[in-house]
């Protein structure tokens, strides 16, 4: 048994992922196109994963409004939000926001084309952001004095994340690859007065290790996705090792369903490349992502007082035969390998008497229909639990998300 | 010139005398015209506000319904109709419908009407596809075809929005029945639709998501709310303060907003109605849902919050052209199966609901859809309800309309049996106190002798000389006969047609000068031409029909529609 699994870089149970117009589109939020219903959340839970960070897609410099979920299988999607944990904003560098990979016939390029531009866009929205802070301060200013009949600044949606970064009331969870991107972030943080927590994928994360340490700043990578795209050339196997002999708090995220099925074995890997030990091996895909998302006071490890968010085995969870047997959150059962295999032919059973009756109804003619209506009053399950299948859905790497 | 001038008059006199004729033949087929006194005599009336009257009089009195009730004074002006075995209802409300805005061309964003700018939008501030201050009672043109049709499915009235783009425009109750556009509005606006639909990937300009279309929209209320204090303070005190920013878009929604208009949301499966309750409270907009049809999952949530439904009366279909290969999931299949039982749900839990027509383009099947509700457990009179007071009362128009009460617009629907009957015929109906009656297509007593499909060529003599029309007619098996008759006058279809032995019958509706006028040719077929009369207002003309060789009818069809 060990503590459940927290993915911190997913795309799952979201009706949308990205808002492609715009290069700062921090007014959207993931919060309000959750999708309870994404057949992927069963999937993960039946790969161990209790908690998700569920992150906009990576289209834009500054994109939209994320949130920490428990994977609460069955409920609606205002019972999913990890409840009290920090929303974040989704941030990306490189190849992505520039839209390197990515042209539409007919349509003008969007800015930014570069790198440059990249950092642009960011700076540019947070002094914009700033401005916008400073109009609210003096307007509340003006109206704590006593002054009547002041109109109010407008509200704007895309600027109130950004100045809840710069209050520290909101994570940046910035996509990036190269370390000359890395550092300019770092960089841009420090002349605004932010932080960055985690910077995600960080591909060359070993390269700048020591700087990332000493910022404090997280990183949260792939085992070793590698060369799916220029900017992941550099990428090695002995990342998450390397940048953890660093003193850096490393994760091992999925950035996909079919990934995040398996992320006890994408942490196994470490201890292969970078001789991890166990425990350390663990820890990315458990402690660590609960540091790096703030949740680490209730999820994360096995301790008296914390959420019984659990993942149980019926091998070590590192090795490679290992399956998932049960997976609870708040200490309910979630999902249940037995119950699930004794499940399916019941669902297969309902789905042939369904596509049959539906058949009969679309082939009748109104007048044969008419002696057996009845109105159907079976009692249903609370929701559907189809099977999980392992590798379902190919592996989105390199893509926009 | 006066020549012509005195054939018109002669031919319009010639009318005039028909039509006095006509007063004392039974087979009137007045259609329209001004509103006139008409008493329905001995009918079951089913009023919807009260229990149904048994053998009932109900006297309209220009447009208004002046009396309902088992003994009711009939006054001397009135047209008396038997209503022996006939049902008297009010007439029903397509509660969400663009009837009456006649399809726009094509243009390169869904659902027809302005999408997007030339320029792409870079944000909420350039207001993507929104054009709130369009309207459904400006926008209605007597030239939309499904007007009547709707009529004759038994429609009288419909909440009618224009379509395209998230803030589309501010929907109105129309009445279908009217001599200029402006007849038909009963109460404008009414609500204000939206959609969250885009066109879908990236490059379009924004928001291109679902994302991406919520915070714009959520803007555009702050936006609004803003620009109501900011007007007031700025008029207040104007002198050294930056004037706020004229926006058309705020402009509409602030005073929409100021009269409490209906914000229409769509949302059809749990996961939507679900978001579409929560944005109505993040909104703070008084709201109502459209879609619905998973409602079986959430109705005593959506109860809770005494929010109105709509619900989509196209149930959701197997696609057509669907891979073979791919299986539909369980819950798709379960939300095709249990979404009839929708209404019956939403009933159950005591939340109000109208039906609206979706996209269902034959009138007949919109009852048609609504019995499988019935079927699935929906009471008759709440699915009767749901298409007549709900929706008036959801629409802030039961004042006037909706049931059948005194003082209320004579909009009634009269049938031969209970409404939701699969063998019931719509005898006709009233839109404010105008008579209509539908036609039902007749059905040949015989089997039909030959196939009168292909083009025919027409040819009478009218008081005003000889004409000619085109027939275009498509004959089915069973005999019935549809298509369109063409002649100088335009091209109208054929309402009721068919073939039984060798004598056929085909009516259609021709706007003549008097309005729109039931034309009706009967005679006999002989496997090569036509021969028979003519019946127009009670008068009859002699008309024979050819079928030129495939080449040659071409072009005599479009000599005749010249």
């Amino acid at each position: 048994m060990i503590p459940g699994i927290i993915d911190c870089h997913s795309h799952i149970a979201a009706e949308a992922i990205n808002e492609g117009s715009v290069s700062v589109s921090s007014m959207v939020n993931m919060e309000e196109v959750l999708d309870p219903d994404d057949i992927d959340i069963y999937r993960d839970l039946a790969g161990g994963v209790t908690s998700a960070n569920i992150l906009h897609g990576s289209a834009n410099s500054i994109g939209g409004q994320t949130l920490v979920i428990k994977l609460r299988w069955g409920q609606p999607a205002s019972k999913l939000p990890f409840e009290g944990a920090m929303p974040g904003i989704k941030f990306a560098l490189g190849e992505n926001p520039k839209r390197s990979n990515f042209s539409i016939p007919g349509q003008p390029r969007r800015y930014p084309a570069t790198r440059m531009g990249v950092e642009e866009t960011i700076r540019a929205a947070f002094s914009e952001a700033r401005d916008y802070k400073k109009a609210w301060d003096d307007y509340n200013k003006r109206v704590a004095a006593g002054e009547k009949n002041l109109i109010p600044p407008r509200r704007d949606l895309k600027l109130e994340p950004l100045v809840e970064v710069l209050e520290g009331k909101r994570y940046v969870h910035s996509h990036c690859y190269r370390e000359d991107e890395i550092l300019m972030l770092l960089r841009v943080a420090k002349e605004f007065g932010f932080k960055v927590r985690p910077f995600q994928h960080v591909l060359e994360g070993y390269k700048v290790a020591d700087e990332l340490a000493s910022a404090g700043v997280g990183a949260s990578t792939f085992s070793d996705w590698w060369a799916y795209k220029v900017e992941a050339y550099d990428a090695i196997p002995s990342n998450a090792a390397l940048m953890t002999r660093r003193g850096v708090i490393v994760s091992i995220n999925s950035d996909d369903a079919e990934e995040a099925t398996h992320l006890n074995q994408e942490a196994a890997k470490s201890m292969k490349y970078g001789s991890l030990s166990h425990d350390e091996a663990l820890k990315l895909v458990t402690l660590n992502p609960a540091i790096q998302l703030g949740i680490d006071k209730r999820v994360g490890s096995i301790d008296v007082g914390k959420d019984a968010d659990l993942a149980v085995y019926n091998h070590d969870p590192l090795s490679a035969y290992a399956v998932v047997q049960k997976t609870l959150i708040d200490g309910r059962v979630y999902f249940d390998r037995e119950k699930d295999i004794a499940n399916r032919a019941e669902i297969e059973k309902e789905k042939k008497a369904l596509t049959e009756k539906l058949k009969q109804a679309e082939k009748k003619p109104e007048e044969k229909k008419a002696p057996e209506k009845k109105p159907e009053e079976k009692p249903k399950p609370p929701a559907p639990t189809p099977t999980p299948t392992a590798a379902q859905g190919a592996a989105t790497q390199g893509g926009v998300r | 010139m006066r020549l012509k001038l005195f054939r018109r008059c002669a031919f319009a006199l010639c009318m005039v005398t028909s039509l006095l004729l006509l007063v004392r033949l039974p087979l009137v087929r007045a259609q329209g015209g001004e509103p006139q006194y008409f008493a329905i005599r001995g009918a079951k009336v089913v009023p919807v506000s009260g229990p149904p009257i048994e053998d009932a009089t109900i006297v309209v009195s220009r447009g208004i319904i002046t009396a309902v009730a088992k003994d009711a004074a009939i006054p001397p002006e009135a047209r008396v109709i038997d209503g022996k075995d006939l049902t008297v209802y009010p007439g029903l409300v397509d509660a969400f419908a663009d009837v009456g805005i006649p399809a726009a061309p094509p243009s390169g964003g869904e659902g027809g009407g302005p999408r997007r700018s030339q320029e792409q939008a870079r944000g909420p501030q350039d207001r993507p596809a929104s054009t709130p201050w369009r309207s459904g009672a400006d926008e209605v043109n007597l030239s939309d075809k499904r007007i009547e049709s709707w009529r004759n499915g038994g429609f009288t009235t419909v909440i009618c929005a224009p379509k395209g783009g998230f803030f589309p425009g501010e929907a109105a109750v129309l009445n279908l029945a009217g001599e200029r556009a402006g007849d038909l509005v009963v109460k404008s606006p009414v609500a204000i639709p939206l959609s969250f639909q885009t066109s879908g990937g990236f490059g379009g300009g924004f928001p291109d998501s679902l994302l991406g279309v919520l915070a714009y929209i959520r803007q555009v209320w702050l936006d609004t709310d803003w620009s109501i204090k900011a007007q007031a303070l700025y008029e207040k005190n104007p002198r050294g303060v930056a004037r706020p920013r004229y926006d058309r878009t705020e402009a509409t929604l602030a005073e929409a907003l100021e009269n409490h208009a209906l914000v229409l949301i769509p949302a059809n499966n749990t996961v939507q109605l679900r978001r579409a309750i929560e944005l109505i409270e993040r909104w703070q907009v008084k709201g109502a849902i459209y879609g619905g049809q998973m409602g079986y999952e959430v109705a005593p949530e959506i109860a809770a919050k005494k929010l109105p439904v709509l619900v989509d009366l196209k149930w959701p279909d197997a696609e057509k052209d669907a891979d073979p290969e791919s299986k539909p999931s369980l819950r798709t299949l379960r939300f095709r199966d249990r979404s009839p039982s929708t209404p019956a749900a939403l009933a159950k839990a005591g939340v109000k609901f109208a039906f609206y027509s979706s996209s269902i383009t034959a009138p007949k099947n919109i009852l048609k859809a609504a019995k499988k509700s019935i079927d699935a457990g929906l009471s008759p009179d709440v699915a009767l309800r749901a298409f007549t007071l709900s929706a008036a009362e959801i629409f802030g128009v039961a004042d006037r309309l909706g049931s059948i009460e005194n003082g209320k617009i004579a909009n009634l629907v009269v049938t031969d049996g209970d409404l939701f009957g699969e063998k019931t015929k719509i005898k006709m109906a009233f839109v404010d106190g105008r008579l209509f009656e539908a036609h039902e297509p007749e059905k040949p007593k015989d089997p039909s002798e030959g196939d009168i499909t292909g083009k025919w060529k027409l040819s009478y003599t009218t008081p005003e000389g000889p004409e000619e029309s085109t027939a275009d007619l498509m004959m089915d098996k069973d005999g019935t006969i549809s298509g369109t008759i063409t002649s100088h006058r335009g091209t109208a279809n054929i309402i009721s047609g068919y073939l039984s032995a060798d004598k056929f019958s085909l009516t259609s509706n021709i706007v003549l000068d008097q309005g729109p006028t039931d034309v009706m040719f009967t005679g006999t077929f002989d496997g090569n031409s036509l021969k028979g009369s003519i019946t127009v207002l009670g008068m009859s003309l002699d008309f024979t029909g050819v079928k030129p060789g495939n080449a040659a009818s071409t072009t005599a069809a479009l000599g005749g529609a010249q």
